[in-house]
């Protein structure tokens, strides 16, 4: 199956002047070793392209199944210059939870158990099932 | 034990939260936080027009009258209302104490964070500044232009005004997590040196900073979930002990606390983890313990942390130009291609009257795209979408005339527009932050303590 990240992590976003930081916490203690697998700090920084121009960092917080993000020049010259809507990087978290992950079939089966009949239909991208 | 509950995360935070936490079960600490960055720009911005302001008022008229309840149940507030003029603030809400009919109240003020004539000396700066990111734009250029300097103040001159009996300690520019470290130290009588306990209290501050963000606001994890939101509890964290806290929230509120509403909040606008910098410790995030005791009760433990930098931030804030920002909505048909069309109408229709004094633009379409862009795939055609222009110029004028020409659009442009009903978007003037780092010892905090 192939996800959107939402499906296994949730998170938040903030800034610092120019910089946004995403912290990307697993639903589930037991998914944090794909999270560290499918996300690398490269990945990141290609994916949120269209609205940072990065670099990126990661860091890793498995005592809280986490990762944070820092996302350097993210917010067209920072909170209280850019002229953006989103001028704090607020969504910035979202935008990277709209990422596809292709998901193994065992993994498939316990996102699918985790959400049950919450799971949202606009996450899955395709599903051979 | 102490309960220290997060009652305000920003000036502009929900008004009614004071209140709630103190009438809805038994605190010992009441901490308000008001200063964003920027916050301190503004409020220097109207102490310049009018010198008794300068501090966030509505501090006064959304806690003020409840004076007589603190004092009755002897609940301590420490609350960064005080802005540029803590002192003004101090005394206007002893100006409300009397009105209340409530005499003997102590209120505590810090100020000491203020360093901007120390940085633009007349002799060359007194006080060294250097700054925090590499790419920050060159002290001589801005220097000029500075109307801020302010410090970021631990917990020491606030525990100070405890000890000295204020009941009420109104700060200026304070770190956000020093207001819940100062109860802990003060509490505790920990030693200066016990960096885990420090960290532990200040793990306890960035949880409660943001207010409801750990109980149910904001909560990406299942915004669902969250019970009676109208009524959102804002966070409490317990103590009875300082390697030991325990977030929750009042049980007749709503929201919820649980270690996914905990941990978002940890991860919000931190660095890395392992060095959390404060003026009073440097906490690793790496360390943290959560645990689900009971419903709506996280437990936090195994805090680590090591000593507090040589250095305090300092934030200043420049005048950088004027900015200008409208939106104009464009419906069906074709809602997306006309906001399109209509947002480079203004922009050359402008550029050709005020040439290019602009900047910078940025024409974003809401509805398409304006947060994600093309992360996301935007339908062909919304049914709606709204038009927003911006741009930054130092020429006052030209951001006045881009104003004119975006209401200009709705009989000149393309058809289908509406939404203007504001009026003419106005500028405004742009502060933009230049962060650095200063000797903490030639920092000098001051405190008193005035008596209604």
């Amino acid at each position: 199956m192939m996800a959107r990240l939402f499906l296994l992590a949730h998170g938040r976003s903030g800034d610092k002047g120019d910089i946004v930081n995403i912290g990307v916490i697993a639903r589930r203690p037991e998914w944090f070793a794909v999270l560290v697998r499918e996300l690398s700090a490269a990945r990141v920084e290609e994916f949120l392209s269209p609205i940072a121009r990065g670099p990126v960092e990661r860091y890793e917080l498995e005592n809280l199944g986490a990762l944070n993000f820092v996302v350097h020049r993210a917010l067209g010259g920072g909170g209280a210059m850019t002229l953006q809507l989103d001028a704090q990087g607020k969504t910035y978290a979202p935008a990277l939870f709209h990422m596809p992950v292709e998901l193994s079939e065992e993994l498939a089966r316990e996102v699918k158990v985790h959400w049950g009949e919450a799971l949202p239909a606009d996450c899955v991208v395709s599903d051979s099932d | 034990m102490i309960r220290i509950a997060s009652g305000q995360a920003f000036w502009g935070d929900w008004s009614q939260a004071p209140e709630l936490q103190v009438r809805s079960g038994d605190i010992d600490y009441l901490i308000l936080d008001y200063l964003a960055e920027v916050t301190i720009a503004i409020l220097d911005k109207q102490r310049q027009r009018d010198p008794t302001t300068g501090y966030a008022r509505h501090f006064i008229s959304d806690f003020g009258d409840l004076i007589p309840e603190i004092a009755d149940k002897e609940i301590r507030v420490i609350a960064s209302a005080g802005g540029v003029n803590a002192r003004g603030c101090a005394e206007a809400l002893l100006v409300k104490a009397r009105e209340l009919g409530v005499t003997g109240l102590k209120v505590g003020v810090v100020e000491g964070d203020d360093v901007l004539g120390s940085l633009l000396g007349e002799s060359g700066p007194a006080l060294a500044c250097s700054p925090l990111e590499g790419d920050s734009p060159d002290w001589d250029g801005i220097a000029s232009k500075m109307t801020s300097a302010r410090v970021y103040l631990g917990a020491a001159p606030v525990v100070e005004a405890l000890r000295q009996g204020a009941q009420v300690v109104i700060t200026g520019r304070v770190t956000d997590t020093a207001l819940a470290v100062a109860p802990v130290l003060h509490e505790f009588d920990l030693a200066a040196d016990d960096w885990n306990a420090l960290s532990l209290a200040t793990v306890v501050g960035h949880i409660l900073e943001c207010g409801a963000q750990s109980s149910g606001g904001n909560y990406l994890e299942n915004w669902r979930s969250v019970p009676n939101a109208e009524y959102i509890g804002f966070p409490i964290a317990e103590m009875h002990a300082p390697d030991c806290a325990v977030i929750t929230k009042h049980e007749s509120l709503g929201g919820l606390v649980t270690v996914g509403s905990v941990k978002e909040q940890l991860l919000y606008e931190i660095g890395d983890p392992r060095s959390y910098l404060t003026a009073d410790c440097v906490a690793d995030f790496t360390s943290i313990q959560l645990r689900q005791e009971a419903p709506n009760r996280v437990e936090v433990t195994g805090v680590t942390g090591r000593p507090a930098p040589e250095t305090l931030k300092v934030s200043c804030v420049y005048d950088a130009g004027w900015k200008v920002s409208g939106q104009i909505t464009y419906c069906w048909p074709e809602a997306l291609s006309k906001a399109r069309v209509a947002g480079e109408l203004v922009r050359k229709r402008t550029e050709r009257k005020c040439g290019d004094r602009f900047d910078e633009w940025c024409i974003e379409t809401i509805g398409a795209g304006a947060c994600h862009r093309t992360i996301q795939e935007v339908g062909e055609e919304p049914h709606e979408v709204v038009l927003r222009v911006s741009a930054r110029s130092s020429d006052r004028s030209a951001c006045e005339e881009l104003g004119r020409q975006l209401v200009g659009l709705v009989l000149t442009g393309p058809p289908g527009a509406t939404g203007y009903a504001g009026g003419r978007p106005r500028p405004s003037q742009l502060r933009a932050i230049w962060s650095g780092l200063v000797p903490r010892d030639e920092v000098k905090p001051r405190v008193e303590v005035l008596t209604s």
